[in-house]
Parts: C-alpha cells; structure tokens; sequence
C-alpha cells in the first residue's frame, strides 16, 4: 500500500498542477506530491519517466451487467476492463436484472467489488421501482446502501412529475439525478441518427429533438426544485446549447459526453456494423462539432464511457435488430487524447479534469486529485505510444467501434489504494510503443484480496 | 461489347448507389437482349446451365420473387425458392445461420429480399464466393425495380438523361424511391419528389432532387409520373389523417393527368392501391400507363443482372 512514482510529469488540474514529481502513495493515501521525494527503505518503487501522472481516472456510466446479465460482463470483468483502460473507480448503472431498485441488489454489487473488483465501484440506483417511470424507488435506502447517484438510463424518466419529485427527494440526499434523455414517441423505434444517413441508408431515425426536448425540460425542472441534474451521453447541438445557458442562470446542471461521440459521425454507419449502434446515436458532423465547442469552453463537465457491452451472438445480426451499445473503457483514454488532444481541441491537462477531476466533482465522489490525503489512486499514461484497438478485450464484450484503429496514447499502469492493479507488459517506461498490453493484470501479481480493501466504494 | 464496360466490377448487386453510369448502361444494354429471349417459342437460354440461384425471400414479395425465378430459369440457373414462413426463421434461426446452411450446400448466388436494411452487404461482406443479388432491404434500396424502371423510360423515351420524373407518394418507407433516386441523377435525369412533409424523409434534398408538396406542382413539366405505394400498414402513425384526405391531395386522378404534359408516362412499382394513391382509370389506361411493361420489362432486366454476375463471378464456385 506504499508505493513512491518516481520521475513522471504529474498532471493533476486539480491543484492546477503540471511539472516533473515524484508521487508517494503511503497506506493507500497519497502523501507527498513533491520534487526528488527520497524513498524510504524497502518501498516499492515505479519507475515513470517519460510518462503522465493523472489522479486515476473515473467513469461516470458504466454497465457492468451483474447481476443477471453475466453473458455480457461481470463486475469482475467490466471492472479489470477499467483498470485496463486507466480508470480507478465506475459508476455502475441500475438496468441491470433485477434493477438497481432495491437496497438488497445495491449492497450485492458492493459485496461483489469488494470481492472481485478490481477497482472502486459506485453503484447508480434507479431512480423508479422495476425503472418503470412510474414511482419513485427507495431513494434514502439506496443512498444508504452506497448509491452515488440515481438513474433509469436506458430509458428516461419520461413523467415530468415523477422526474420533479425525484429531483425534489434527491435533493435532501444530496446526489444528483442522472438523467437519460429521449422522447420514445419521437423516436419511433429509430436505430441512427435522423439525418441525411438516415435517409440514404432507409434506416429508422432518431431525430436530435428527442434528446433536446428532454434536456430543456428537465433543466427547467432543476431550476424549479433547485436540484442538481445530470445529464447522460449527452449528444446533441441543442443540448450542449441548453446546458451551457442554463449554468448561466446558475441551474445546478452538470453534464457527460461519450469517446464515441466525440469520436464517430453517423457517416460511418453506412457500413452497417452493429458496433456503430448506440443510444443516443452517432450524430452528424454539426453535433460532433457543437459537442467539441462545449468540451473547449467548459459546458462539457467529464467523459462517461457508456460502457455498454453485449455478447457477439446478441450483436452478430442484422443492425436493425441488434442491441444499443459499445464498450468504452478500454479505448477512452487513447480514443479522447487522439481526437481532443492530438486534433488541437484542448490541452492535455483539460483531458484529465475531464476524465478525473470533472467525474469526482459532479457526483462529489473522492478522488479526482493527487492533493495530500486524497485516494492513493493514480493513471500512468505514456501518451507516445502508439495503440492499435485489438479484437479482444480485458471486457467479456468486444462491441467496439474502434477495433484496428490506430491511436496514440496508451494506459501504462492503473494504481487503486496505492496497488498497482494494471500495467503493461515489461516495465511501464521501457514497453516498446505498440506493444500489445498485459492481457491478464494478474501478471503484475500484485492484487488485493482482502475485502477491506479490494475496492470497496467509499460509504457517503 | 458497345460499353466501355464489359461487366460489373462487384460480385454482388446490393444498390444503385455503389453502380457506375456505365455499369447501368451495361445492364440496360444487356437487359435488351434478354427481352426478346422472352418473346421467343422456346423462352431459355443455356447461360447459367449448372449455377443454382437461391431465392432467400424473408418478407413476402409477388412482383419480385417470381420475376427472379422466372428470369433465373429462362437462363437455365437452377432455382430455389426459400421462404421465411414454414422455414426455420420461424423456430428463430438468425439470418446469418440461415444463410450459412444454404451456403453449405454450394449456391452461386442468393437473391435476397428481407425488411431491414443492411442485410444483403451483411451476407455479401461474409461470403465471398457467392454473389448477392439485393431484391428490397427495407427502406434501404431495391436496385432490380429501378433498372426496370429505367429500361422502361428509355425504352419509351429513348434517352434517361434530361428525361424530367417526378416521383410520388410515402417516399420515406420506399426503397424503391431511393435506388431510383441513385439511378436517375446518375444518368442525368431531373428528379421531382411530392409528398406530404410527414411522408418524407430528413435532408432528401442533399440526394440531388427537388422537392415539393403539391401534386399538381410535381405533374407540370414531367415526363414520367411515378407514384408509390401508400404502406396502408403503417396506418395509424401520424403521416396524414385519412386515406380520404390523401387521394383527395395526392392521389392521382384522370382529372390530374389530363393536365400532365401530352406523351407522359405513368408508373408504378406495385402493388398499387387502387383508390389510394392512383385511380383505377389511370391506372388501367394503356395511352398512359405503362405499369404492366414495368412488370415485362422486370425479367429481362433480372436475366441481364443474374447473367452479369453469373458469368463472370457466379461460376467458378470454390
């Protein structure tokens, strides 16, 4: 649990801090941030130079599909697909089956983190019973039990009143409602965007107003229950638009984007790969577009993978029938820093807030800082090395759209608690760029099995 | 050969889009040869002797299915017919297994026709010794009903290009309306759509077209007048409030026609809804309509597709 990262350029906005550091990680607490720290004897030391030291990355939207969807991914998996792709801690969604409705199923998914987990998991709860959209869940039972926040995303919570409520009693529990945002009537059983695609491919749309209505009432709702609104994957021009006036009138609204959004246009669709098949869906160029000017100017408050994975068999059909989806976790990292960073969009510092700094701040989770006494949670990235996307994952599902891409920038070591729970083959600084990563974290031979320590979120 | 092309470089006709204006020439060409195959006393030539076509029909289909058996058995392919009903599609056999096991059995090429889009380039991207002949994905494309269409216009018209066809009717849930758009701003005719705005599809403009929402406006001027079916099955979802009020806007009456330009064609890919979208009258007259020789037309047109790819990708098999 001690552990000194000598010689990296520590890169923690946090603290608005960008320079060559040693960092000590002492009983699973970051203690010193500092200049040539001298290690005491017998600590274990990393070696990082010519690498990026970031608070450990969060994931603020991620299936991990346990319990009842083990097919698709386990917490066990889904959480070693975390550490892989740099990430510390997730923020497990409720659609699960059962749902996340319950405090029984809540304190499930903590008892398996801290089991099998290899990182920190936050459970989402559902914001309405069975995710229904017609009474609220037991919100207080599931703060109780862990949950970070509340959603029933997959689907919206299309009752302004039940949403208004729910804002209202979050309120008093001082979590955020995350919400989902799409108009089904509008949808129309659309698989893409709604757009010129759309039409040329005879394919089903899903229009931008459906997600946009959704967000200028559910702002207007904030506004009126002055509760804090999240919303999820968000993916449109207008909603980028409505978020950023209504954190001008001081609306506690805070919001995500997707790697694929950011990434991907509905153009590529027309090779009718199941992999370009998500909800909200890849949008034209004009939203791509509008969602890079709000990662610039700051309206954009984290990246959330939407990791969402699916068996082959369930994504091996015709796109029409195939589910909404892709895996993100292990591609986030390389996926943000070749079309944010690497295109000139913002600056690497501005990454990492939005991958660690920006998560811990909109669900006030711990973390997101290398500040003495903070989480000794820690991403090592070597930013020269090339990554090609491979067909296999640390994931069950290998639902990605960006499989034989070629990237820059590679996790080289994910440390949760001051354990190193991933690195790349070989040591981090000397791994030749482009070599394949560790397929088994195992390998490091360093993780945790005591339940104390083995990922347990943080009681609020 | 009087083309600069001689064959179609695709082993697989998944839509007009992917096609070259020469390659539509090429077909069109060889579809005029085949037409008189089915004028002869004995309606067969041995072009494909030993190839088997099967005729993968997910989605129930009259016109086209048995057009492409016809046009598969004048060139002495053997046909097999599979339909998803009383087949194991029904027991919930994937596409992809179903297509795998008439695969085994060594076919030279499949003629697919299934209601979601994508599914023909999703067989053609998984076999590539087979050839993948597109009968209707969907709202995707129908390439074989656009060629057919075009043999008809320039068989009466004499040319494609300049030709002005305004096109009529639900152009959002057509497949029919998309593969023609590709093929007739390919060869440089001008395309007209009419429809309510609920009937048509986001940015349809950006596929070259003009577009306009009085019948009357799209009649004017044009050379052939192409309606469409209304898909009385999607019934019930808000595109317009009646069927009264829809022929009453759009349908296509004697009144209407009388006011189209002297020589116009009427067309229709079928099946039409008579009452609906075109009067019976209009329909039936032979001054105007050439909906039947659509139909003729159809199998000659299939035998040029089936042969062009028969014989210079269908053959070899392994």
């Amino acid at each position: 649990m001690n552990l000194l990262i000598t010689g990296g350029r520590v890169i923690d906005p946090s603290q608005e801090l960008d320079a060559a550091m040693d960092v000590l990680i002492e009983n699973g607490t970051v203690s010193r941030v500092d200049k040539k720290i001298k290690a005491a004897a017998g600590i274990e030391k990393i070696d990082a130079s010519g690498l990026m030291v970031t608070p450990g990355f969060i994931d603020l939207h991620t299936h991990l599909r346990e319990p009842g969807q083990e097919h698709k991914e386990t917490i066990a998996t889904g959480t070693r697909a975390a550490v892989a792709g740099g990430y510390t801690a997730v923020c497990a969604m409720a659609n699960t089956v059962p749902p996340n409705d319950e405090r029984a199923v809540t304190e499930m998914v903590v008892a398996e983190a801290a089991r099998n987990g290899w990182c920190r998991v936050y459970p989402v709860g559902a914001v309405s019973k069975g995710l229904k959209g017609e009474e609220m869940a037991e919100l207080a039972d599931l703060r109780a039990a862990g949950c970070v926040a509340v959603s029933d995303d997959g689907k919206p919570v299309f009752n302004a009143q039940l949403m208004r409520r729910a804002l209202e009693y979050c309120s008093m529990l001082g979590m955020p409602v995350i919400a989902h945002e799409e108009d089904a009537n509008l949808n129309e059983g659309g698989v893409m965007h709604e757009g010129y695609y759309s039409t040329l491919l005879g394919m089903r749309g899903i229009p931008a107003a459906s997600e946009e209505t959704l967000v200028a009432r559910d702002v207007i709702l904030a506004k009126l229950t002055n509760a804090h609104v999240h919303i999820a994957h968000l993916s449109t021009a207008g909603a980028v638009d409505a978020v950023r006036r209504a954190r001008k009138e001081g609306v506690r609204v805070t919001c995500e984007v997707t790697p694929h959004h950011i990434a991907l246009g509905d153009e590529s669709v027309q090779s009718f790969s199941t992999n370009l098949k998500m909800n909200p869906p890849l949008r034209s160029e004009q939203h791509r577009k509008a969602i890079l000017a709000g990662i610039a100017d700051g309206t954009i408050d984290a990246i959330a993978t939407d990791h969402a994975p699916h068996h082959f068999d369930e994504k091996n059909v015709e796109f029409d029938l195939a589910p909404f989806g892709v895996i993100g976790l292990e591609t986030a990292f390389a996926v943000c820093y070749e079309h944010l960073v690497r295109a000139k969009v913002i600056k690497l510092p501005r990454l990492v807030d939005l991958l660690s700094c920006g998560p811990a701040r909109v669900f006030n989770l711990p973390g997101g800082t290398l500040r003495p006494g903070a989480l000794g949670d820690v991403t090592l990235i070597d930013t020269d090395a090339k990554y090609e996307v491979p067909r296999e994952f640390h994931s069950k599902a290998a639902n990605s759209p960006f499989i034989g891409q070629k990237l820059r920038g590679r996790i080289a070591a994910t440390i949760v608690n001051g354990q190193i729970k991933y690195e790349t083959s070989g040591t981090p600084a000397s791994s030749p760029a482009g070599r394949a990563p560790s397929r088994r974290p195992e390998a490091a031979g360093r993780r945790l099995t005591s339940r104390r320590d083995g990922g347990v979120p943080k009681k609020p | 050969m009087r083309n600069p092309t001689s064959s179609l470089k695709s082993k697989d006709l998944l839509g007009i889009e992917p096609l070259t204006p020469d390659e539509i020439t090429l077909i069109l060409d060889t579809a005029e040869g085949f037409k008189e195959v089915s004028e002869r006393p004995v309606k067969k030539v041995p072009a494909l002797r030993g190839q088997l076509v099967i005729n993968l029909f997910m989605e129930a289909s009259t016109r086209t299915r048995v057009s492409f058996e016809i046009a598969e058995k004048r060139l002495s392919a053997d046909t097999l017919n599979f339909a998803a009903s009383g087949s194991a599609v029904e027991k919930g056999e994937t596409l992809i297994d179903t297509a795998e096991n008439l695969v085994a059995m060594h076919p030279n090429m499949i003629v697919i026709r299934h209601k979601h889009p994508g599914s023909p380039q999703m067989l053609a991207d998984r076999f590539d010794n087979i050839s993948i002949i597109n009968a209707g994905d969907g709202a995707h494309e129908h390439p074989t009903q656009a060629l057919l269409d075009a043999f008809t216009i320039r068989e009466r018209l004499g040319r494609l290009q300049g030709v002005n066809v305004s096109i009529i009717g639900d152009i959002k849930y057509s497949r029919v309306v998309r593969s023609n758009i590709h093929l007739l701003t390919k060869m440089k005719a001008n395309v007209t759509l009419a429809a309510p705005p609920t009937l048509l599809p986001t940015e349809i403009e950006r596929m070259g077209v003009r577009v306009v929402h009085s019948l009357d406006e799209a009649i004017e001027g044009a050379d052939v007048i192409m309606m469409l079916r209304i898909q009385l099955e999607r019934q019930g979802k808000l595109s317009f409030p009646s069927l009264r009020e829809y022929y009453n806007t759009f349908g296509l009456t004697r009144e209407r026609v009388r006011r189209a330009k002297e020589g116009v064609l009427v067309m229709h890919p079928g099946p039409m809804n008579r009452g609906v979208e075109i009067a019976s009258d209009v329909a039936d007259d032979p001054n105007v309509s050439v909906i039947l020789e659509q139909v003729t037309n159809g199998v000659a047109v299939r035998m040029a597709v089936l042969y062009l790819l028969g014989s210079a990708h269908g053959g070899g098999g392994e």
